[in-house]
């Protein structure tokens, strides 16, 4: 197996998940392609239900069990202990492989929400050292040791009495760095952060994104961060992907998606960011809800409430158009057949304001 | 810890009192009464009336029963088993049906058990599907029909078991019985392990053990058993009091001498004795009692959530 970019990491390609319900077949992953290198940050923003976490949960056998993956390859460097390094599709490996050489030891996942990921009747402890004690070959004083250690990494005050603690005795901060910690015990290449701080409030998120940005950057680990929130993106990322209706619609780097997006999707959700600034008295929301996939519609999946929408948006989807090495967008605006159009007014006067601050602080 | 241990052994107590005078008074005042008519002349029910007491005044008799009760006297039957002590007469049928109950809850625990994890471990397969079916004929059939098949086809048509309770081949002859009554018990510990296990299965915490690359038993036994268990025993602690304390039809078909066929006889007997039915009633109270108080302190020691009080230090 090879990967397109020797640096790259993870890659994702041409992923289609099709979900069984009792309604019907819904299409939810709709050829996805992500590529991560070594020690980025990469984002994946949406709404709700456009597909970001069910990529990443495929990537990770978590899908649930009435997800079919019809094609598509999740290409990993795996690189193991004794430095030999071995290029394996995640997708073809079964759930128990996938357990005993992936989950944890390579790839680590941190959930959206700290009240409901830990186990309510393992004290936090064993739950740290669970997964070292089954794939290593620590004893259980120095497993130990080694979860006091990672709970005092990730800010954790009085790590030794916190062992023994159960989950409902910690604060959903404490508990997300807990979870934090449990994610940073097997140490893996990447860390797969599913709106981590969602379920925070806003003084504990920022410090819970400081803190995983402060570990990434000590310990070289690569980390997909899956979020609606663009602020998150702004503070972290270094590359976005913008996923629609279960296609990533448009990717770049993160200059480049918040000052020069391409696709009306990016813009609406900038324009849906809220501003200080901004002299509209209302906020911006984009019109309409995410298309039901369940009768998949032909042409551009976000036409109906794209009020740039051409009528080629209707017969067909667009294709990724590139814009530089690193930034592509599939809208049919990047055509070069395409009506110039500009962009809306206070979304361009806002992306000015952006960079204009962004300036002042470099 | 001990407190609450203490305050709640104490409120146990406090309500089987309660309940002994409700009970005590109720006998009392409802229709029927142990004396015969047709065979018992006025007189001769005045006097018998005088021996038992029944002519003092209720509270009086209560006073007096409840001394009696105290030292662990449940007096003489009023009308049954000519005046033999109920203690010895209740000996006998509570170690027949809690034997033959208590295998019940052995056999129905243990496969329901066994029968919701399959399922649960082949959520959507063949097997959930036949567990399910299973269940509902489980607790949809009463379980003295289930015991006339099991009668027919494995003591009439292939002769293995007997067809009576024999209180001299005893193991052999509950066994019948007991599979019957653990039906019940099975099919409701199965649908609800079943259920549970699906859904802590579906939890955030069974996804990040998984994340951290625990499968397969230690994933079932650790994370999903752990915490599907606790409200099974909740379920669990009535069907248990139901199997201990006799099943009526049950006993009456095979011919046991439980405590079940014992409460038909005080009530629809020669006469209603006063004194058993006041005696089965405090025991099945005290068992229902005494069991949620152990369900209750069990919950402590399998749910941290209730042990550990929220942040404690």
């Amino acid at each position: 197996m090879e990967m397109l970019n020797e640096k790259a990491i993870l890659e994702i390609r041409d992923l289609d998940i099709t979900f069984r319900t009792n309604a019907g077949s819904i299409h939810a992953i709709r050829g996805v392609n992500l590529d991560l290198q070594k020690g980025e940050t990469v984002a994946i923003v949406g709404e709700s239900g456009s597909g970001k976490s069910v990529t990443m949960k495929a990537a990770t056998g978590l899908l649930d069990s009435n997800g079919v993956v019809n094609r598509g390859q999740v290409l990993y460097r795996c690189r193991e202990a004794d430095g030999s390094e071995e290029v394996v599709d995640l997708l073809q490996m079964s759930k128990k492989e996938l357990r005993r050489r992936i989950n944890g030891r390579h790839i680590a996942m941190v959930f959206q929400d700290p009240m409901t990921s830990l186990d309510p009747t393992m004290q936090i402890g064993p739950q740290i050292m669970e997964g070292m004690l089954l794939r290593t070959k620590l004893s259980k004083a120095e497993a130990r040791a080694r979860a006091v250690e990672l709970l005092e990494l990730v800010g954790i005050t009085d790590a030794e009495k916190r062992m023994k603690s159960y989950p409902h005795q910690l604060s959903g901060g404490m508990r997300q760095r807990v979870v934090i910690a449990i994610a940073l015990s097997g140490d893996p290449d990447i860390l797969i952060c599913d709106e981590p701080t969602t379920a925070l409030d806003v003084t504990i998120q920022a410090k819970i994104l400081e803190l995983i940005k402060d570990i990434q950057s000590r310990m070289g680990l690569s980390v997909i961060y899956i979020t609606h929130d663009l602020g998150v993106v702004a503070k972290v990322a270094d590359y976005v992907n913008v996923m629609y209706a279960g296609r990533i619609v448009e990717v770049g780097n993160v200059n480049e998606i918040f000052y020069e997006p391409q696709h009306p999707y990016t813009w609406g959700l900038l324009s849906a960011m809220p501003d200080l600034d901004t002299e509209d008295d209302r906020l911006y929301s984009i019109p309409g809800s995410p298309p039901n996939l369940l009768h998949e519609p032909p042409g551009d999946a976000f036409a109906p409430r794209n009020a740039f929408a051409l009528k080629i948006d209707e017969k067909a989807d667009p294709p990724l158009f590139k814009i530089s090495d690193t930034h592509y967008a599939a809208t049919w605006l990047l055509h070069p057949d395409a009506p110039k159009i500009e962009l809306p007014p206070e979304l361009k006067a806002r992306l000015e304001r952006a960079r204009k601050e962004a300036e002042r602080y470099l | 810890m001990k407190k609450y241990v203490l305050k709640r052994v104490g409120m146990s107590l406090l309500t089987l009192l309660i309940i002994v005078f409700v009970l005590f008074v109720l006998v009392r005042i409802m229709p029927g009464n142990p004396f015969p008519s047709e065979r018992m002349s006025a007189e001769q029910i005045a006097n018998k009336r005088a021996e038992l007491g029944l002519d003092k005044p209720v509270l009086v008799q209560f006073w007096d029963y409840m001394t009696k009760l105290l030292q662990g006297n449940f007096g003489k039957g009023t009308s049954l088993y000519n005046g033999a002590p109920i203690k010895t007469v209740l000996k006998t049928a509570v170690s027949n049906s809690f034997r033959i109950g208590g295998l019940a809850i052995l056999i129905g625990t243990a496969v329901g058990l066994l029968l919701g994890i399959t399922a649960a471990l082949n959520r959507g397969k063949f097997l959930d599907g036949f567990c399910t079916v299973f269940s509902i004929i489980g607790v949809c059939v009463p379980s003295y029909v289930f015991l006339i098949f099991l009668q027919y086809y494995f003591s009439y048509k292939i002769p293995v078991f007997p067809y009576f309770f024999d209180i001299n081949r005893f193991a052999f002859s509950s066994i019948l019985p007991s599979v019957s009554l653990s039906l019940f018990t099975m099919s409701t510990v199965a649908r609800f392990t079943r259920n549970e296990m699906v859904e802590v299965m579906d939890s955030d915490y069974v996804r990040l053990a998984e994340s951290k690359g625990i499968y397969g038993s230690r994933l079932v036994r650790r994370h999903v058993l752990r915490n599907a268990l606790i409200p099974i025993v909740t379920v669990l602690a009535p069907l248990i009091v139901d199997l201990l304390t006799g099943a009526l039809v049950v006993e009456k078909i095979y011919g046991i001498n439980g405590i079940g066929k014992l409460m038909v006889d005080a009530i629809a007997g020669e006469g209603v004795d006063y004194n058993y039915v006041l005696a089965l009633g405090i025991l099945y109270s005290a068992l229902y009692i005494g069991i949620m108080l152990v369900v209750d302190l069990l919950y402590g020691v399998l749910d941290p959530r209730i042990r550990v009080s929220a942040r404690g230090d």
